[in-house]
C-alpha cells in the first residue's frame, strides 16, 4: 500500500539479516492462540485515496456547516473568519511533523512560537505568566481548580452557575475527588450572589465572563470577597475575542484565567481539537501545571528558548507531578498565535467592536418578535432569548430550513424555553433576516 | 551580557569562538535569524476590519480601559516570520525521526485534507443532531474501528491525549470498584518502566501507586506483581509491549492474577501501533486501554499536540464510561449529553472536557484506517516491528543492547555500556546524531536501563533510510569507542543552536516578552 515504501523483497533481505524465519518468530513472546488472523477483523481493507476521500465526502456532506447556512450556534464554540495563511503555515511539514520541542537545537521554531504565544495570552488576559496551552477550556478551569487547592491547601471550589455546564461537570468529575464542589444557582441574565457561599474553607470562586448566557460580570466585587477568605479568584472565557473590547481578568483581581482560545485561528471541528489558554500571577508560577517556554542561551551566547521548569511535570515527578498533563494543543496553538499576530492590537480591538455591534443590532431586531424576549442585559456577541415555545422544538424545526438557530440552553441542563444565540463577524443581514422570518413562522 | 535584536551575543561575557564566520545580518546563507513578534511590531495591521464605534449600553461598565499591548505587523511579515521559524524545526517530513515510544511515522496528507471538508472543520459541536448525522456516522465508524482491532465491547471517545485516556480509564475503575462497594480498594501497581504519566494519573485519580520491579530481562517481574495483589489493589497498570520495547510474555497471567484478585487491569496502549491488526488486547485480559491516535493512527504530532486518547473498555467497565454517549434511536444517531437523558444500565462516571472530543483527530484516524484497510494495518504493525529488530541486528554488535538476543517489538532499545570509558554519554551521543541530519532518539527512557537509548523506526521507512541511519550509528559508535570524542563534544555544531543552557532556564525563569525599560529622560 502507499505508505509503505518496504517492498516483499525488502522485508526478506531484512529477515534474514535478523536470522528470523518469518515475521511471526519476531512476535514469539505473544502467549499461544492470542495472535489473530487477518480474518479475525471483520473490517475493509486497503483503499485508495480516491476512495477514501468519496466515503468521508459523503458524510461530511450530511452535515450543515456553519459557513453554509444562517449560523448562531455559541455557547462555548464560536464560527469566526480565520485568514487563508493561518491555515498555510500551520500545515508547513515543519510545524505539523515535528514532535514536542525536547530537542531545543533543533525545535526554536516551535519553541519560540511558544514563547510568543505565551506572551500574547499573558498580555490580553492582563496577567503576568502564562503556559504553553492546555487541551481545551474545560480542561483547563479544571487544572485551574486543582491548582487553586494546592496553592490554598484547602478543597471547596465554588463555580458560578454562569460558568459553561460542561465546564462544571469537567471540574466535578477531576477535582471533586480532591474537594467539595459547589455549583451556584443562577437566573440567567442576572448575576447570582456568590460572595455570600465563600467561606473559610473555599480554595477557590470560579466565574465566567461572559457567562454561559451571555451576561458579561464585573469580577472585582467577587476577587475581593475571596481574597478576604483566602480564596483565589479563576476567571474563564470561553470567548477570547471579548477581551478586545472587554476588562482583562488580570484588572480585575483574577489570580487564574482559563480560556477556550479556539476562537482565534481554530475551526469549529465538532468540538475539538482546541486550545486551553491558562495565566496566572508570577507568585504561583511553580504551581502552574502544562509546558512552560523559557527564554535562554546557547553556548554560543545566543538567545534560545527550552522547555522549562519540567520538574513540575509527569515525565520527571511521576506520582508528585503537578498535573498527570502531558501534552499541550500543539498546531491549535500555533493557529491562534499566527492569527493573532495578524490581528495585532488594532486588528483584536477591530474585531471585537465589530463582534459586539453585529450582536448588538441582531439582538435588537429579535427582541422586537412576538414571542421573544431578551434576557441579558449585557453581552459581548452572544445573547439569550426567551422564546414562547420550547427552545430546542424551535432549533429543530429551524435547522430543516438550513438555518442554526442558536443553542437551546436546555442541551446545557438549563430551561426549556431559553436560546442562546451567537453573532459573530462572520453573520450577515441577509443571514439576520433568514432568522428573523424563520423565528417569526415558528413562533406564531 | 546582552542580546542584540538578532539574537547574536554583544558586549560583555559574548563568546568568544563562534563556530563559523560571523556575517554581518547575523544569518548564514539559507540558516536564518528570527527576532520576536514584539521587536516586529510596528502598528501595521494584518487584516482588514471595519474600524466601528459601539456604545457602553451593553457592555456592563466593563469596556476595556488601557490598551493590550500586541505588536501590529501586516500580512507579508506575519508569513515570512512564520516560515522562517519553521526553517528552524527537525520534521518527519524532513527526516527519519527515530524517537522510540513517541512514534514519528508517516503523516498522509490526505488525512489533513479530510479534516478541513466544511461538513467536519466547520460544524459546530452544539447544532442539532439533524445538521450533524455525516460526524455522528464517522464517530460511530471510527468506534467500530477501534473496538474490531481491540476486541473490547465499548469505547469512550472524549479523552483529548493518552494521559487524559490513562484518567478516563482509571476513573472509570473507580466508579466500578465504588458500584461495587469496594471503594476501599485504592492501591495500584505500577512498574518502575511505565511512562511517568502512570504514576502521575493513578495519583491524580486518588489513588496510591504501589512499584513493581522489571527483571533483568526487561519484562515485568510478574511473580513480584503477583505476590502484591490483594484486597486493598484497585488495578495493574501495565504498558504492552512495554517500555522497553518487549512484549510481555506472561501478560494474560498477569491479568487472570489481577482479576482473580478482584482488581482491573488498565493497559498504557502508547505502543498498540507494534500489534494493531496482529494482536487483539481483549484476548489479553484487559480491562481498559487508551489508544493514542496521534501515535497508532498517525495524527500529526504538530509539535506536541493536539492528540486524541479515545479509551476502549471491558464489559464489566462500560457502563462507567463518561458523557457524552452516541446511542442510536428513531431518527438515528443522537448524542446523550447529560446523566439525566443516559439509557438504562449506564451510570456514566462524568465528563472529561466540553463537548465530544477531538473531532479533528477522529476525521484523520479514520481516514487513515480506510486507507489501510485492516491488511494495511495489519503490515503496519509488521513493517514497524521488522524494522526496529533490523536496527537492533545491525547495531547490537557495535553499541550495546541491555536484552540479549531476542527479538523486540517496534523499537530497539540500548543502554551506555558502549560508551563505557569513552567520556561520551548518551546525551553527547545524541546531539552528534542531529549534525548527522538526524532527530536523536529518545534518551535516558525506560528509566530501568542505564543512559537509554530507544530508536522507533516506524513502518515508513525504506531499507535504504534504515541501512543510511545504521551507517551513521555504527560510524559513531565506532569513533566513540576508539576514543575519538571531536564529534561529541560540543555538539552540536550544525544545528541553528548549539547547546542550550537549561539550567539558567530553570533557575531564572523568563517564561515572556517584555518591553524594554525605557531610557532614563535626562538623557
Amino acid at each position: 500500500m502507499r505508505y509503505h515504501p518496504l517492498t516483499s523483497e525488502d522485508r526478506r533481505i531484512m529477515l534474514a539479516k535478523i536470522g528470523a524465519p518469518n515475521i511471526d518468530a519476531l512476535f514469539r513472546d505473544v502467549p499461544k492462540g492470542a495472535l489473530a488472523p487477518l480474518s479475525a477483523f471483520e473490517l475493509p481493507d486497503t483503499q485508495g485515496e480516491m476512495e477514501v476521500e468519496r466515503a468521508l465526502s459523503k458524510l461530511a456532506a450530511r452535515n450543515i456547516a456553519s459557513g453554509g447556512a444562517p449560523s448562531f450556534c455559541g455557547a462555548g464554540a464560536y464560527k469566526h473568519h480565520v485568514p487563508a495563511s493561518v491555515d498555510h503555515l500551520i500545515q508547513r511539514s515543519e510545524f505539523l511533523t515535528s514532535y514536542t520541542p525536547y530537542q531545543p537545537e533543533i525545535a526554536q521554531g516551535t519553541l519560540q512560537y511558544l514563547f510568543e504565544f505565551q506572551t500574547q495570552v499573558a498580555l490580553l488576559t492582563g496577567m503576568e505568566v502564562a503556559n504553553a496551552s492546555l487541551y481545551d477550556g474545560s480542561t483547563a478551569t479544571a487544572e485551574a481548580v486543582l491548582m487553586a487547592q494546592r496553592v490554598t491547601r484547602r478543597g471547596k471550589a465554588i463555580l458560578s452557575g454562569g460558568l459553561h455546564p460542561h465546564y462544571a461537570e469537567t471540574v466535578e468529575t477531576v477535582a471533586g475527588l480532591t474537594g467539595a464542589i459547589t455549583r451556584a444557582t443562577v437566573t440567567p441574565g442576572k448575576a447570582e450572589d456568590i460572595i455570600a457561599l465563600i467561606d473559610e474553607d473555599t480554595a477557590c470562586v470560579v466565574v465566567q465572563s461572559p457567562d454561559v448566557y451571555g451576561l458579561i460580570r464585573n469580577l472585582r466585587p467577587i476577587a475581593d470577597a475571596a481574597h478576604a477568605k483566602g480564596a483565589l479568584l479563576i476567571a474563564v472565557v470561553t470567548e477570547i475575542v471579548s477581551l478586545g473590547l472587554l476588562e482583562p481578568p488580570g484588572a480585575q483581581g483574577a489570580d487564574i484565567v482559563a480560556a477556550e482560545g479556539q476562537s482565534i485561528g481554530n475551526g469549529l471541528n465538532f468540538g475539538g481539537p482546541y486550545v486551553g489558554l491558562f495565566a496566572t500571577r508570577e507568585k504561583f508560577l511553580r504551581q502552574m501545571p502544562g509546558r512552560l517556554t523559557g527564554e535562554t542561551a546557547d553556548a554560543e551566547g545566543r538567545r534560545g528558548f527550552v522547555l522549562t521548569l519540567s520538574t513540575r511535570e509527569q515525565h520527571i515527578r511521576r506520582e508528585k507531578a503537578t498535573s498527570n498533563i502531558c501534552t499541550n494543543s500543539g498546531l491549535c496553538t500555533l493557529a491562534f498565535t499566527i492569527h493573532m499576530t495578524l490581528l495585532g492590537e488594532e486588528g483584536l480591538s477591530r474585531l471585537a467592536r465589530l463582534n459586539h455591534a453585529r450582536a448588538s443590532a441582531l439582538a435588537e431586531r429579535l427582541a422586537k418578535l412576538k414571542g421573544v424576549e431578551l434576557v441579558t442585559p449585557s453581552f459581548f456577541n452572544e445573547f439569550t432569548l426567551r422564546l414562547s415555545r420550547p427552545a430546542a422544538e424551535v432549533v429543530d424545526a429551524l435547522a430543516l430550513k438550513d438555518i442554526l438557530a442558536g443553542v437551546p440552553a436546555s442541551r446545557l441542563g438549563g430551561a426549556d424555553d431559553l436560546l442562546i444565540v451567537a453573532a459573530t463577524e462572520t453573520a450577515t443581514d441577509d443571514d439576520f433576516s433568514a432568522l428573523e422570518a424563520g423565528l417569526k413562522e415558528v413562533l406564531s | 551580557m546582552s542580546l542584540n535584536n538578532q539574537g547574536r551575543p554583544t558586549g560583555a561575557g559574548a563568546a568568544e569562538t563562534p563556530s563559523t564566520p560571523t556575517t554581518i545580518s547575523g544569518d548564514r546563507g539559507l540558516d536564518h535569524e528570527e527576532v520576536l513578534i514584539f521587536e516586529l511590531g510596528h502598528g501595521a495591521v494584518g487584516v482588514d476590519l471595519p474600524d466601528m464605534k459601539v456604545s457602553d449600553e451593553r457592555l456592563g461598565g466593563m469596556r476595556r480601559k488601557a490598551g493590550i499591548g500586541l505588536p501590529g505587523i501586516s500580512e507579508p511579515e506575519t508569513v515570512r516570520h512564520y516560515v522562517r521559524l519553521s526553517r528552524m524545526n527537525y520534521a518527519i517530513d524532513a527526516g527519519l525521526y527515530p524517537l522510540g515510544s513517541c512514534t514519528m511515522k508517516h503523516n498522509p496528507r490526505l488525512n489533513e485534507k479530510m479534516a478541513r471538508l466544511p461538513g467536519f472543520g466547520d460544524l459546530h459541536p452544539l447544532a442539532p443532531a439533524s445538521a450533524t448525522q455525516g460526524a455522528l456516522v464517522l464517530i460511530a465508524e471510527l468506534m467500530n474501528w477501534l473496538t474490531s482491532l481491540t476486541g473490547m465491547p465499548a469505547v469512550a471517545m472524549s479523552p483529548k491525549a493518552g494521559a487524559h485516556g490513562e484518567l478516563c480509564g482509571l476513573l472509570a475503575i473507580r466508579a466500578a470498584l465504588e458500584a461495587r462497594g469496594e471503594g476501599h480498594r485504592r492501591r495500584i501497581l505500577v512498574p518502575e518502566s511505565a511512562h511517568g504519566t502512570n504514576p502521575a494519573t493513578a495519583a491524580f485519580a486518588g489513588f496510591t501507586v504501589d512499584e513493581v520491579p522489571a527483571m533483568p530481562d526487561g519484562h515485568v517481574d510478574a511473580d513480584a506483581l503477583e505476590a502484591k495483589l490483594g484486597p486493598d489493589v484497585a488495578a495493574i497498570m501495565l504498558t504492552n509491549p512495554n517500555t522497553c520495547g518487549l512484549f510481555e510474555p506472561r501478560v494474560k497471567e498477569m491479568a487472570d492474577a489481577v482479576h482473580k484478585a478482584g482488581g482491573y487491569f488498565y493497559c498504557d496502549g502508547a505502543n498498540f501501533n507494534a500489534i494493531a491488526g496482529k494482536v487483539r488486547p481483549g484476548d489479553l485480559g484487559i480491562d481498559a486501554m487508551h489508544i493514542n491516535l496521534h501515535k497508532t493512527f498517525s495524527t500529526p504530532h504538530g509539535g506536541g499536540g493536539p492528540g486524541a486518547g479515545p479509551v476502549v473498555l471491558s464489559e464489566r467497565l462500560a457502563p462507567f464510561a463518561p458523557l457524552p454517549l452516541l446511542v442510536h434511536d428513531a431518527n438515528g444517531l443522537r448524542l446523550v449529553e447529560t446523566r439525566g437523558e443516559a439509557p438504562e444500565g449506564a451510570q456514566p462516571f462524568g465528563r472529561m472536557c466540553a463537548f465530544h472530543g477531538q473531532m479533528g483527530m477522529f476525521v484523520r484516524s479514520l481516514s487513515y484506517m480506510l486507507s489501510h484497510g485492516r491488511n494495511g494495518v495489519r503490515q503496519s504493525s509488521e513493517d514497524a516491528v521488522l524494522s526496529a529488530n533490523y536496527i537492533l541486528a545491525s547495531l547490537k554488535d557495535v553499541m550495546s543492547a541491555p536484552f540479549g538476543d531476542g527479538p523486540c517489538m517496534h523499537e530497539a532499545l540500548f543502554d551506555d555500556s558502549f560508551l563505557e570509558g569513552s567520556g561520551v554519554t548518551t546525551l553527547d551521543f545524541a546531539k552528534a546524531m542531529i549534525d548527522e541530519g538526524y532527530h536523536p532518539m529518545t534518551m535516558y527512557f525506560p528509566l530501568v536501563v542505564h543512559g537509554a537509548m530507544l530508536i522507533e523506526p516506524t513502518e515508513s521507512e525504506s531499507r535504504e533510510s534504515l541501512d543510511r541511519f545504521i551507517h551513521v550509528l555504527r560510524e559513531l559508535a565506532l569513533e566513540a569507542k576508539a576514543g575519538k570524542t571531536g564529534r561529541f563534544e560540543g555538539a552540536p555544531h550544525f544545528a541553528p543552536r548549539r547547546r542550550l543552557d537549561e539550567t539558567l532556564a530553570a533557575r531564572k525563569p523568563v517564561l515572556r516578552w517584555k518591553p524594554p525599560p525605557l531610557r532614563e529622560a535626562a538623557e
